[in-house]
């Protein structure tokens, strides 16, 4: 009993404090406060692919995680995308972008980021920066040996939002 | 031919060596082969239609620019091709290009002269007036573009004397295309008004027709990887001159990225008859250096 109420006080305190704040459905532990917003799959933004395939192309849940980690890795080096990844939560784009990925892909993900209009709002995002993080995708799929045609598969699901994307 | 060649490779080593250290900075818009290549009227496209797309790798507030040169070697012809060609903020495209149309040998048969050449200068506008070829991938509208091409060749005399009626004329074209990525293919399809004898080698208008007519212009290739795009493409032709029967042409071809620098076209090309000498078939090598 008394160790009980002891976890419970301990749990308490843990919960209480910011660092360790309760995951919600809109942000993880670890990831910078966000606005609460209702979380829902369509925020993805595209319908997912109905079979498989592609999804086992790409090398599963572990194979979009690699991709997108990389992609990121990417991303923060290159000089052209420098403006718009400099403020952005890397943890929380990690997690939302393999979210995204593996959802659209038809993988057993949910999508619990914004939609696109919302979470690329005030970037200021140029055609010139939406293609270079396509390319940096294409080259972190060259690199983990993701088939051309199925490389083109997410790219074709990616490519309309450009639209909620690109504001300048 | 020779001497062509070494020419062209010396071109090419010259923009591959600039181009290594330019893709390191590289802040050009699109993705590759999305400008298209240079087609033998300057235009962005295939080898041999003008395509919707915009040439070059600019993105809306940025231009494009590139040069490219051209080699048709047919039996009893040779057809070059160089020009340059400028795609502003990704909506209008402007090229020019010189267009020589060698007779060799076959010059003498014609009863024109060994080596005897005609030369065209095609100053070509295009506007992208509808959709996104790449973008608009949730959607089946394709690119549309509208262009006109004024063409003029510098041998008056002659194209009067087979039956031509000018030696300028305007050609008017839509020209509609569609990525589809997700099946990795590319299609255009391009309707040209024209008066335009052999492109307008032979002249424009002629003996047996003077007025513009409607022709076609498919052209459908793919994706094989992000640099290489195979295809085929077919161009109907008017027949508007009484000496010689004109064909359509056709080509089949595979277009490489070295990178977003160089790309380089080669094809087989079926031009049929031109001029009374049959079956014009060869080579088409084309390469493109961009800005």
């Amino acid at each position: 009993m008394r160790s009980t109420f002891a976890f419970t006080l301990g749990a308490l305190l843990v919960l209480a404090s910011p660092a360790f704040a309760q995951p919600t459905p809109w942000a993880q532990p670890g990831e910078t406060a966000i606005d609460p917003y209702a979380v829902d799959n369509a925020n993805a933004g595209a319908e997912p692919l109905a079979e498989g395939a592609v999804f086992e192309a790409f090398g599963g849940v572990e194979g979009v995680s690699r991709i997108i980690d990389d992609l990121v890795d990417r991303s923060v080096i290159d000089p052209r995308l420098e403006e718009i990844f400099k403020p952005t939560d890397l943890v929380r784009l990690r997690r939302t972008l393999k979210e995204q990925v593996c959802f659209i892909l038809g993988g057993p993900c949910a999508y619990t980021g914004r939609d696109m209009a919302s979470s690329h709002k005030d970037l200021g995002v140029t055609t010139a920066e939406f293609n270079a993080l396509v390319e940096n995708l294409q080259g972190a799929m060259d690199a983990a040996g993701v088939p051309f045609r199925a490389q083109n598969r997410l790219l074709a699901k990616l490519a309309p939002m450009k639209g909620d994307v690109v504001e300048r | 031919m020779f001497r062509r060649l070494a020419a062209v490779t010396g071109l090419w080593l010259a923009f591959t060596a600039g181009s290594a250290a330019a893709q390191d900075t590289d802040r050009s818009g699109k993705l590759l082969l999305t400008g298209g290549v240079s087609s033998v009227e300057g235009a962005g496209g295939g080898g041999l239609a003008p395509w919707a797309l915009i040439t070059g790798y600019g993105s809306p507030g940025q231009v494009g620019a590139n040069v490219h040169a051209t080699v048709v070697d047919l039996p009893d012809y040779q057809f070059r091709s160089g020009g340059i060609a400028l795609g502003l903020q990704d909506r209008l495209e402007l090229s020019y290009a010189r267009q020589t149309f060698d007779t060799g040998a076959t010059g003498a048969s014609l009863g024109l002269g060994q080596g005897f050449t005609f030369r065209q200068d095609v100053l070509g506008a295009k506007l992208r007036v509808l959709g996104d070829a790449v973008y608009d991938q949730d959607r089946w509208t394709p690119q549309v573009a509208i262009g006109a091409q004024w063409k003029s060749n510098n041998q008056p005399g002659v194209i009067a004397a087979i039956g031509g009626r000018d030696h300028e004329g305007v050609d008017y074209y839509v020209a509609a295309t569609k990525i589809l990525l997700d099946h990795s293919v590319l299609l255009n399809g391009t309707v040209r008004a024209t008066r335009a004898n052999q492109g307008g080698l032979l002249g424009f208008g002629g003996d047996r027709n003077d007025d513009y007519s409607l022709q076609f212009e498919g052209s459908a290739g793919v994706l094989l990887n992000k640099r290489l795009l195979v295809g085929a493409e077919y161009r109907t032709k008017p027949d508007n001159l009484g000496f010689a029967r004109e064909d359509d042409w056709l080509d089949l071809f595979a277009a490489y990225a070295v990178n977003k620098n160089l790309s380089i076209t080669a094809a087989y090309a079926d031009l049929g008859d031109i001029a009374t000498f049959e079956d014009q078939r060869g080579l088409y090598l084309s390469i493109q250096a961009g800005f």
